[in-house]
């Protein structure tokens, strides 16, 4: 037994907590984030910014941030809204969304900023 | 008024229903059966003998044929093809008037195209490969009774393929234990955890009692990790009246989904549970014992891609598909081809995947696509490239069979998924570059480093029995 890795909750603190996608890839740099921008951007989606309160994340409807970015094709543009964001609200989860409109759904959906 | 006198005796069937200049109507329901007729049969006559006896006819002229326009009401052969690689074959197109059918009904449509005709003297074996349903009866259908994209909603799932496991062993753990093997797996990653077929209220682990444990498990592990999940209860039961007893106590649990057996249980059963999920906003999953003996045999049987048609207008949110990479059967193009059967709203002629008809589902929603069976996590990148997000990816064995146990096993899974996902996003060719993604995604995730040792060597390289007809 002494070579099996316990497998802890953890459920006191944020750490056992997840975001669905890629929340269980190691926190994105910039040059990784980027790259998700722009997979987001050539599949035609909306970009759109959502953030929360770590307490209400299991919310439907997080906090919308401005309005979608609706037919933002500037990468820039979309991670300095990402930025602006987290910025004004440093305690919050921010979430990255593509809105797909033909499909009526969302391409994706991942957090960018972890509320620490 | 006819002109026609009752005669008595046997015609030639393709006399009256060998018509190659029909012009199909778009109403109609299209049928293409691969025929082996018994030596001597023409072709001709073998096609209209199936149109006839998966229609209005019978072996004889009766009196009553007169009373009626058989004109209208009959099927038709209007078309035959030879079978690429296979000489003592035809396929055969029939042409059905709607009218033949009761709406909403995918059983009256078998009970007529895979019927009596199946054990017709005249053809050594009969397989029906594919349906056209025409939009005007797709819509006299429920389908789906949530759809991909209310269910990616529902559970908050974008942008990847969803992950599950079968419980296992299948057959034996007592209520509690199962829960537990439950509990683990969620807590680790999967999104799901599914009863077994098998699964149904057996001595050993009666239904309500797996249904209380089980929900207590799914709720702590939401707790836990603050993602919703969910576990397929099982409701397949030896009644309609046992089976929605089942559905509702797992509603009134706060389950988010259930799951059916749709060919064992029936189109009927299934039917109706499609439409109570429907009414209660319940997630259907539907698994598909029974579909190899049908589907398997190259020159006899019914489809799969009709079995999986039938079903997604009867309606189901998931369907077992096969996994092309696992331990069970299912040639790549073949899959390729039922899959967007099952998800997309129009699909085209394509015989490269075995689609011999144009398919328009209209606003009916998709179901996604679940791949089960023998799979693990060096099978990840191949699973992400050939299904894409809209799935379900079943680890069974390969989220159980973990060294350090179920939880360390999922997160395996999720991890090795995750990191697949992102580098397609990238835009890296990831089935090519498997190798490399899993490992550098294993330099921060022991548990997949793990589960890389553990199965390094298992593959399931056998030649598929039921291939697509190619020269």
């Amino acid at each position: 037994m002494t070579n099996i890795t316990e497998f802890p909750a953890k459920r006191a603190s944020l750490e056992g907590r997840k975001y669905e996608t890629f929340s269980y890839l190691p926190p994105m740099d910039a040059d990784r984030i980027r790259k998700q921008v722009e997979y987001l951007i050539s599949r035609g989606w909306n970009p759109a910014i959502e953030h929360s309160e770590p307490e209400q994340a299991g919310s439907d409807f997080w906090y919308l941030w401005k309005l979608p970015l609706f037919g933002e094709k500037d990468m820039d543009a979309v991670l300095a809204e990402l930025e602006s964001c987290h910025k004004a609200f440093p305690r919050h989860h921010v979430r990255l969304i593509g809105y797909d409109n033909l499909r009526q759904t969302q391409g994706t959906a991942m957090v960018i900023y972890r509320a620490a | 008024m006819t002109d026609k006198t009752y005669q008595a005796g046997v015609k030639d069937y393709r006399e009256t229903y060998w018509e190659p200049d029909y012009t199909i109507k778009d109403t109609d329901i299209l049928a293409c059966f691969k025929v082996t007729p018994q030596p001597g049969v023409p072709r001709e006559e073998a096609a209209a003998a199936v149109a006839a006896e998966s229609s209005t006819g019978t072996w004889t002229t009766v009196w009553t044929d007169l009373l009626t326009d058989l004109d209208y009401y009959k099927g038709r052969a209007y078309a035959i093809e030879d079978v690429p690689g296979d000489s003592e074959c035809f396929y055969a197109f029939i042409a059905y008037p709607i009218d033949l059918f009761e709406e909403g009904s995918v059983v009256n449509v078998l009970t007529s195209l895979a019927g009596n005709v199946f054990g017709f003297k005249a053809i050594r074996s009969l397989r029906l490969e594919d349906v056209r349903f025409p939009l005007a009866y797709v819509m006299t259908c429920g389908g789906p009774p949530n759809g991909m994209q209310v269910e990616r909603d529902r559970l908050n799932k974008y942008g990847r393929p969803l992950l599950g496991c079968t419980i296992k062993p299948k057959l034996g753990l007592s209520a509690k234990n199962y829960g537990r093997a439950v509990y683990e797996c969620l807590r680790g990653g999967l999104d799901f955890t599914k009863d077994d077929e098998n699964i149904n209220s057996q001595p050993f682990m009666r239904w309500r009692h797996r249904f209380e444990f089980v929900m207590e498990a799914v709720q702590k592990a939401e707790a836990e990790t603050g993602e919703r999940k969910g576990h397929y209860l099982n409701v397949t039961a030896p009644t309609p009246e046992e089976m929605y007893k089942r559905a509702e106590f797992a509603q009134t649990l706060g389950s988010r989904i259930i799951m059916h057996d749709f060919l064992t249980g029936g189109f009927c059963a299934n039917t109706g549970l499609a439409n109570w999920c429907r009414e209660n906003g319940m997630l259907l999953h539907i698994h598909r014992a029974l579909h190899a003996v049908l589907d398997r045999h190259p020159r006899h049987g019914i489809h799969f891609r009709v079995l999986l048609k039938c079903l997604r207008l009867s309606g189901g949110d998931h369907l077992h598909t096969g996994t092309v990479v696992g331990k069970l059967e299912g040639d790549r193009e073949a899959t390729l081809g039922w899959i967007d059967l099952l998800r997309e709203s129009y699909v085209k002629e394509n015989r490269a995947r075995g689609i011999f008809f144009d398919q328009d589902y209209g606003a009916m929603p998709g179901a996604l696509a679940v791949a089960s069976g023998g799979i693990h996590v060096w099978h990840m990148p191949a699973l992400v490239t050939i299904f894409g997000d809209d799935a379900v990816l079943q680890f069974g064995g390969g989220t159980l069979g973990h060294p350090w146990g179920n939880a360390a096993g999922a997160t395996a899974n999720r991890v090795a998924m995750e990191a697949c996902v992102e580098a397609r996003n990238q835009g890296r060719q990831v089935e090519r570059e498997g190798k490399e993604i899993l490992t550098a995604a294993a330099g921060h995730s022991p548990e997949l480093r793990i589960a890389m040792d553990t199965w390094k060597e298992i593959k399931f390289e056998f030649d598929t029995v039921d291939k697509l007809d190619v020269a």
